[in-house]
């Protein structure tokens, strides 16, 4: 469903940044800020919480090397015996490199893929930009607009004092 | 004070402290990355392209007259059954780990230098895994059956996989490291593939572009997340790149042969991967910046510091060397002074001379400032550390097997053709490979080098 947003651009980040802790300490609510590379200071601006990516990696790790470790005993103690050079069929020991790589490989594949769920990013994702140029050189920030619930005027007063260099209303899906 | 000018002088010509010359606008970044993707391509990529093709060809052509023929065109023998193949295994594994050590290592250390080479030292990394994972393979004689290695439920028993044994460790190892660098090289492209997209017009190019970025449209609390996914991944990256040549090593150190049953090895070949790793990214960069001219975004600084790091681990590799000897001489036992010995003195004498000459005596010219910033020089260096560091396992390999415990079982060594052919062969894949990526993919992270230029004003917490 499309919606109508108040984007403002500026041309560099600590505009932005100041922009976005000035209109939030008014009351307004800051929609999504869109930049084309990461800026510092953001997240305590917009008062995001760290993100909860790293438990992902800790269970989908400790998940796999619990099922490498009982698999590798399985087959080397149970199923298929072989006797190496006399060793002991259980030489957990031996079992530690393999038990290690599945651990890397399942968290690193399974955090990438949280990642890209919580971001709804997939191939063929329509990109729904708030500008030309926000991929490029443009910092812009979102506001969503609500009628009766959202002073404009103030709004863009706030924005054009933090140094915004454009201003629209902007109607579509962002 | 004249010798104390002229040093001055020499570090503000060394200058700037930002990863890039100058401090141009955002687009601009934008513009010089992108600026190769859309041109034809140059006389001086083009003359590469056609040699590094040629060389795949040869190596094609062996490939595919051993696989029909069996490995017996190998110059391989009961006493050497590892040789050739086996070298250029271990080489290229080590080749990519500059890749890793760059975009993971350095992230977490907070470098920033790195941001204008990491894409293309990974790009590197995934292409000399491949170049490397193919010799096992084909070592194997019947490649077409290389899934057994894999532990999956079978109709032999099952007949599971040897988890007690190092091949098999590495099997894990490289195909993890694949995957890892794979998911992190692309990860990383994701907001320059959304850059491409929005500046390119409707067509094919633009559909490619807009199925690869996933649909970014640079949202911060995405960035966000993004951020804490790629220090992750650096996190999980780098005891992998560390654990990788560490397996790698323990294929000969937990056998009983004088000469690789040593605990000095994973460390040793750690250190001797990054040299060549770097001798290899080096090399390369020297090369793009010429052809892309890139020279504003890969600087003198970029080269200096690769420098250090191949003066240190040359250094450590060095170190290592000696080691190797007075820990055979410590230990008293003759079958160990005997092979090391005889790798100074045997018949392979001049392979261990031009090693020491390449990995241990030429790195320290690299003291020298003057050497660390004149790009002809370090061109030179780099292709010796490639010669240094592929006679380096060559010499473990062959000169430990050609003359072990049993003097009736001593030959000689000879590499055929086809042998020689299939390693030019594998160069020539690397280089195509790489040649393509600077021609198709942004081969310089715009996305970091833009975040690196305000990282400054944004004080001390700058990103990776």
């Amino acid at each position: 469903m499309a919606s109508a947003y108040l984007v403002a651009t500026f041309a560099e980040p600590r505009a932005l940044v100041e922009a976005v802790t000035t209109i939030r300490a008014h009351g307004f609510k800051i929609y999504d800020v869109y930049t084309p590379c990461p800026v510092h200071g953001l997240d305590e601006a917009m008062k995001i919480r760290r993100s909860r990516l790293p438990y992902v990696t800790l269970v989908a790790g400790a998940l796999a090397l619990a099922a490498t470790v009982a698999f590798e005993f399985y087959v080397a103690v149970f199923d298929w015996t072989l006797n190496v050079g006399g060793k002991p069929d259980n030489s957990t020991l031996a079992f530690v490199p393999i038990a290690f790589e599945m651990t890397v490989l399942a968290a690193g594949l399974a955090t990438t893929a949280a990642f890209l769920l919580r971001a709804g990013l997939f191939p063929g994702a329509p990109a729904k930009l708030a500008g030309p140029a926000v991929t490029d050189d443009t910092f812009a920030v979102a506001l969503r607009w609500r009628p009766n619930a959202f002073d404009t005027g103030e709004a863009r007063h706030l924005l054009l004092t933090s140094g915004a260099t454009d201003i629209r209303q902007m109607v579509g899906d962002l | 004070m004249i010798l104390f000018d002229q040093r001055a002088n020499r570090s503000i010509r060394l200058q700037p402290r930002r990863p890039v010359v100058g401090n141009p606008a955002l687009s601009r970044i934008t513009d010089d990355v992108a600026r190769p993707l859309n041109q034809r391509p140059g006389l001086g990529w083009c003359a590469c392209f056609a040699a590094a093709a040629t060389a795949l060809a040869i190596g094609v052509a062996c490939v595919a007259y051993e696989i029909a023929t069996g490995i017996g065109v190998w110059g391989l023998n009961r006493t050497v059954g590892w040789a050739f193949d086996i070298t250029n295994f271990v080489f290229w594994v080590g080749i990519g780990h500059a890749g890793t050590l760059i975009s993971a290592i350095l992230l977490l250390f907070r470098q920033r230098w790195r941001t204008s080479i990491n894409r293309s030292a990974e790009a590197m990394t995934i292409f000399a895994v491949v170049c490397a994972a193919l010799f096992p393979l084909i070592h194997m004689g019947r490649p077409w059956l290389a899934f057994w290695v894999f532990p999956y439920p079978n109709s032999r028993g099952p007949l599971w996989v040897n988890f007690r044994s190092p091949l098999l460790w590495d099997v894990f190892a490289i195909n993890t490291y694949m995957t890892i660098s794979l998911v992190f090289w692309y990860v990383g492209m994701i907001p320059d593939f959304a850059t491409l997209r929005d500046r390119a017009s409707a067509g094919v190019k633009k559909t490619i572009y807009s199925i690869v970025s996933l649909g970014w449209n640079g949202s911060h609390r995405t960035w966000s997340r993004y951020e804490t996914l790629n220090v992750i991944l650096a996190g999980l990256a780098t005891p992998l790149v560390i654990s990788v040549h560490s397996i790698v090593s323990m294929d000969f150190a937990t056998s009983i042969l004088p000469g690789w049953h040593t605990t000095i090895f994973p460390p040793y070949f750690v250190a001797g991967a990054v040299y060549s790793g770097f001798g290899m990214v080096t090399m390369l960069l020297i090369l793009t910046r010429g052809l892309m001219h890139l020279e504003a975004y890969i600087t003198h600084r970029h080269l200096d510091a690769m420098a250090k790091v191949m003066l240190l681990t040359g250094s450590i590799v060095g170190l290592a060397y000696g080691t190797e000897f007075y820990v055979a001489w410590l230990s008293g036992n003759a079958y160990e002074q005997a092979t090391f010995i005889g790798r100074a003195t045997g018949p392979y004498a001049w392979c261990f001379w031009t090693m020491v000459t390449c990995n241990a005596l030429a790195p320290q010219a690299l003291w020298s400032r003057r050497v660390r910033t004149s790009v002809p020089a370090l061109f030179v260096f780099s292709i010796l550390v490639n010669i240094g560091m592929w006679l380096e396992r060559f010499v473990i390999i062959v000169t430990s097997l050609h003359r072990s415990y049993l003097p009736s079982t001593w030959v000689m060594y000879k590499p055929t053709m086809i042998e020689v052919g299939t390693l030019v062969g594998s160069f020539g894949l690397f280089f195509s490979c790489f040649l393509l990526f600077i021609r198709l993919l942004p081969m310089i992270a715009m996305w970091e080098v833009k975040g690196a230029q305000f990282s400054d004003a944004q004080g001390a917490a700058t990103h990776g």
